[in-house]
């Protein structure tokens, strides 16, 4: 093979935190060679991102130490003075951030922010460098670039931001790109149109791509090899294709059998927990089978007829409706004790409002919900307190959700005293009791919510949410800000509460690879409607709708054996934002199979 | 972060043993110990508590006793003995007042009006301003319409004509300035209730179906209060000026209780003919009071902004 383009040996990067220095990256070496793509994969706090950071020679001087060797195209890149490094940063190494949001500058036109690259680092005049940017623009696929050359960063979604970022990596023909979680803030389909983006200019330009991120599905798409890091070191590094095989060590062998791989539940009727593995040995244990859990014969615990969720979008001074955000139109939906019913969809598609709708926590429109019989809409204040005994909610963000002021164990012990269920002193006791069925110690009621890890205090919530002894459980993206192995835990603790006390849960989540594992049946929204609903195996093995089949297609598969062309188009998300004279067609349903409907149309 | 002992970093892992279940009270302490100007700041203030409390034990003289007083040593220099014996440290003022005594008692005077104004404006208007949030709609702008025009006239005018129709007196003066002051804090602490109550703790506060009250103080209160005790901190600073200007102007306290700023205006004619230890002494005093208090609260500022916690 030809020589490395990146040759990194014993990378040893150190933080100083509180006077002490902290060593948060500790002898990583690896090679990147030409044209070719390595994946540095690893859980929040493994250290990768610092590592690419101390490539690029981003980090403070005063604040962190990076000792070892940098080879880029030969020159070690941590003995060239500091001053030189802007010439290759940008000129030889392109990056990509994480937030395309917030990595162009919103009040600076696209066309300039490209133009101010070229002129800088190519020594273009101006009107070469704007017909040179929108040339990139072209190459990123951004239709019709060069009128939208003129346009701001708010005019472009998170998706065509991104492209815009990639554009100016590649402004100077980069030969190492280093793209760090490009595309954890996008969307699902949006993902895979820039992960294609990525390959394909890969091959046009013939660089190396150095590729952060903590998704193994994303790595199996993506990488000819793969380095695992985890505390701070490379645990392994070799070919995708052997990691995801045979992993050696017992992490990446966890780390593996953590993924939720798209398809792996062809055949099974019942969710499934994720295998449990030793961390010392690696040893695998295959997870129990879960009892079937669905009380087939009993009344609904939840159903849903026609929920309509809106938002007026008011502007001016007279408070004028200028149009309305169709959030949820027109929902219906049953929910049957013990039962997993999945709501998925991309942003904006009205998977969260109709959770918050059902317990009004977001005043629906129109619609009838029932939770146990009781008509929430029309309960008065007593009436929503009981009702929101019956149904919990846990949130998407741990941190957010916890009340960073109150004790975790004072946290739980609310809602018992406030609904009068037992005294003070027996609240305690079933503190420790809710916290130790989450799998924490009852000892730990006496923290603050900001002494736990994100894993933890999801477990926390998930106890108080038991604390009133719930029927129902609005799971809203509840595993959706964990790492991989974590997820996997709070799934197995999900399933395992569901087979001891029946509970039901409206799982809301983007995320179809856990959807597969958790669920009984699943609903897609799109804009704001059900497209489809049917039984797990009907929407994961027939998918029906054009809009579900494109989702399928657009999960990343953790599986490198698998790896397929894809038919990825250009398609955006679009906007539920309609005029105010906007009214709903109606819509019609077809019945492909048992329980599985798909919307016409 | 990550829950797993074995997959948890050694950066971020939250089980630090120091950290361990230390309330944000402790923490803040901790804090202000840790930070050398809030330190001396502490010590100023501290320093200044105890010297009027202890007024009635430390003071030479006790300067409300008008037969103690003797006209003929008025506007003596500092270091001078009185006939009868005594030593005026700080000098006197024209009415033969020891002012060393004079500046203890006013101390009392001074930082009796300005904390008890500034804590009944606090209660006062952090009631009025998590109302108004927690309502919102119609209430909430026509109490923030209100808060407005308050905010809109200077605190000086506002006092002014309030101590115009009380009249004087210690009461009176901190009855202005709770009028003056009451609407900032309504301001303030209806900010920070309009984003907690976006917070997802809130939502997750609700779909417990717990009460609008322990949701309002159990919840929302009191991660209200780091902005609130930072601007409370600095408005006592400000009350204690206010009626120092006040006193000065003359509408404030009447002349037998002569509190900091009062003394300052007693001796502010005789500053250009030289007897300027009259003023300066009560007004260096002051600057002291209010430099300490301005350290804890600059310090509280920093210590309490929550982009440096985590």
């Amino acid at each position: 093979m030809a020589e490395p383009i990146l040759s990194i040996s014993d990378l040893n990067t150190s933080f100083r935190v509180h006077g002490k220095w902290q060593n948060v990256v500790r002898n990583v070496s690896f090679d990147v060679h030409p044209k070719e793509t390595v994946a540095v994969v690893g859980e929040s706090g493994s250290g990768k991102s610092v590592t690419a950071l101390s490539i690029m020679r981003l980090l403070s001087p005063t604040g962190a130490r990076v000792t070892g060797r940098i080879e880029f195209e030969g020159r070690d890149l941590l003995g060239l003075p500091i001053e030189e490094m802007p010439s290759i940063r940008g000129n030889r190494i392109g990056m990509i951030f994480q937030e395309p949001m917030t990595s162009l500058n919103p009040v600076l036109r696209i066309g300039d922010q490209i133009i101010e690259v070229l002129v800088q680092h190519r020594h273009l005049t101006h009107a070469q460098a704007r017909s040179e940017a929108a040339r990139l623009l072209e190459r990123v696929r951004i239709p019709s670039a060069r009128s939208r050359l003129d346009e701001y960063p708010l005019n472009f979604s998170g998706g065509m931001r991104q492209r815009v970022v990639i554009a100016i990596a590649l402004a100077c023909d980069p030969r190492l790109l280093i793209a760090d979680e490009p595309t954890t803030a996008l969307d699902v389909t949006i993902q895979a149109q820039i992960l294609e983006l990525i390959k394909t200019l890969q091959e046009e330009e013939g660089m190396s791509v150095l590729f952060i991120t903590h998704d193994m599905g994303v790595v199996a798409e993506i990488s000819d090899r793969a380095v695992v890091m985890h505390r701070g070191e490379a645990v392994e590094t070799g070919p995708t294709p052997q990691i995801f095989a045979s992993p050696s060590h017992p992490y990446t062998r966890a780390l593996v059998s953590a993924v939720p791989q798209l398809g792996s539940m062809n055949g099974l009727d019942r969710p499934l927990r994720f295998p449990r593995v030793d961390l010392v040995t690696g040893e695998i244990e295959p997870p129990p089978p879960t009892a079937d859990t669905v009380r087939r014969d009993a009344a609904p615990l939840l159903k849903v007829e026609g929920l309509v969720t809106r938002f007026d979008v008011r502007k001016g001074f007279l408070r004028r409706t200028i149009g309305r955000i169709h959030a949820v139109e027109d929902v219906s939906l049953e929910l049957r004790p013990g039962e997993t019913l999945s709501l998925v969809g991309e942003s904006g598609c009205g998977k969260s409002t109709t959770g918050r709708s059902i317990i009004r926590l977001t005043e629906p429109r129109s619609g009838t919900v029932q939770i146990d019989g009781c008509d929430v809409r029309t309960a008065g204040k007593a009436g929503l307190a009981k009702i929101r005994r019956q149904a919990q909610m846990i949130f998407q963000d741990p941190f957010e959700s916890l009340n960073p002021r109150i004790r975790v164990g004072d946290a739980i012990a609310e809602p018992i005293v406030a609904h009068r269920l037992c005294d003070a002193h027996a609240a305690r006791d079933k503190v420790g009791d809710l916290l130790r069925r989450v799998g924490l110690s009852a000892s730990m009621a006496e923290r603050f919510p900001h002494e736990f890890s994100g894993g933890q205090r999801q477990r926390v919530c998930i106890a108080r949410a038991l604390a009133l002894e719930p029927r129902l459980i609005i799971a809203d993206e509840s595993v959706s800000a964990l790492d991989v192995s974590v997820k996997a835990q709070v799934i197995n603790l999900m399933l395992d509460l569901q087979e001891r006390y029946g509970l039901g849960y409206l799982f809301i989540s983007h995320d179809m690879a856990v959807v597969e594992r958790i669920s009984h049946r699943v609903a897609v929204m799109y804009l704001g409607e059900i497209v489809e609903i049917g039984p797990r195996r009907a929407i994961f093995e027939n998918p029906q709708h054009d809009y579900t089949r494109r989702l399928m297609a657009a999960v990343p598969i953790a599986d490198p054996t698998r790896r397929r062309p894809r038919r990825v188009g250009n398609e955006e998300i679009e906007s539920p934002f309609r005029a105010p004279t906007y009214v709903p067609p109606n819509r019609t349903y077809w019945q492909a199979g048992e329980g599985h409907f798909v919307q016409l149309g | 972060m990550s829950e797993n002992p074995n997959t948890a970093s050694s950066v971020h892992d939250g089980t630090d043993p120091i950290s361990l279940s230390t309330s944000p009270f402790r923490r803040t302490m901790a804090a202000l110990r840790a930070d050398r100007l809030a330190l001396i700041g502490m010590s100023l203030v501290v320093l200044f508590v105890l010297a009027a409390i202890l007024a009635p034990i430390l003071a030479p003289q006790n300067p409300y006793d008008l037969s103690r007083l003797d006209v003929l040593d008025g506007r003596q220099p500092p270091g001078t003995r009185s006939a009868g014996g005594m030593l005026y440290l700080l000098g006197t003022d024209d009415q033969g007042r020891d002012l060393l005594s004079a500046i203890l008692y006013g101390l009392r005077t001074s930082l009796l009006v300005g904390v008890s104004s500034a804590a009944v404006a606090l209660v006062l208007g952090a009631s009025i301003g998590l109302f108004s949030a927690y309502a919102g709609g119609r209430i909430d702008a026509v109490l923030m319409r209100i808060v407005d025009i308050q905010l809109s006239f200077p605190a000086i005018l506002i006092a002014l004509i309030f101590l115009a129709i009380l009249g004087q007196g210690v009461d009176k003066i901190i009855i202005a300035l709770i009028v003056t002051q009451w609407a900032y804090y309504a301001r303030t602490i209806r900010g920070s209730a309009l984003v907690e109550r976006q917070r997802a703790y809130v939502d997750a506060a609700r779909s417990m179906a717990l009460s609008d009250a322990s949701i309002l103080f159990r919840h929302i209160l009191p991660n209200c209060l780091p902005p609130l005790i930072v601007v409370a901190t600095m408005r006592v600073a400000y009350a204690i000026m206010l009626e120092a200007t006040l006193s000065f102007l003359g509408i404030g306290l009447p002349v037998t209780q002569p509190s900091l700023g009062l003394l300052i205006a007693n001796g502010f004619e005789y500053l250009l003919s030289g007897d300027y230890w009259i003023s300066f002494f009560p007004g260096f005093a002051l600057l002291l009071l209010i430099i300490g208090i301005n350290l804890i609260g600059d310090a509280l500022r920093d210590i309490l902004n929550p982009r440096r916690e985590g």
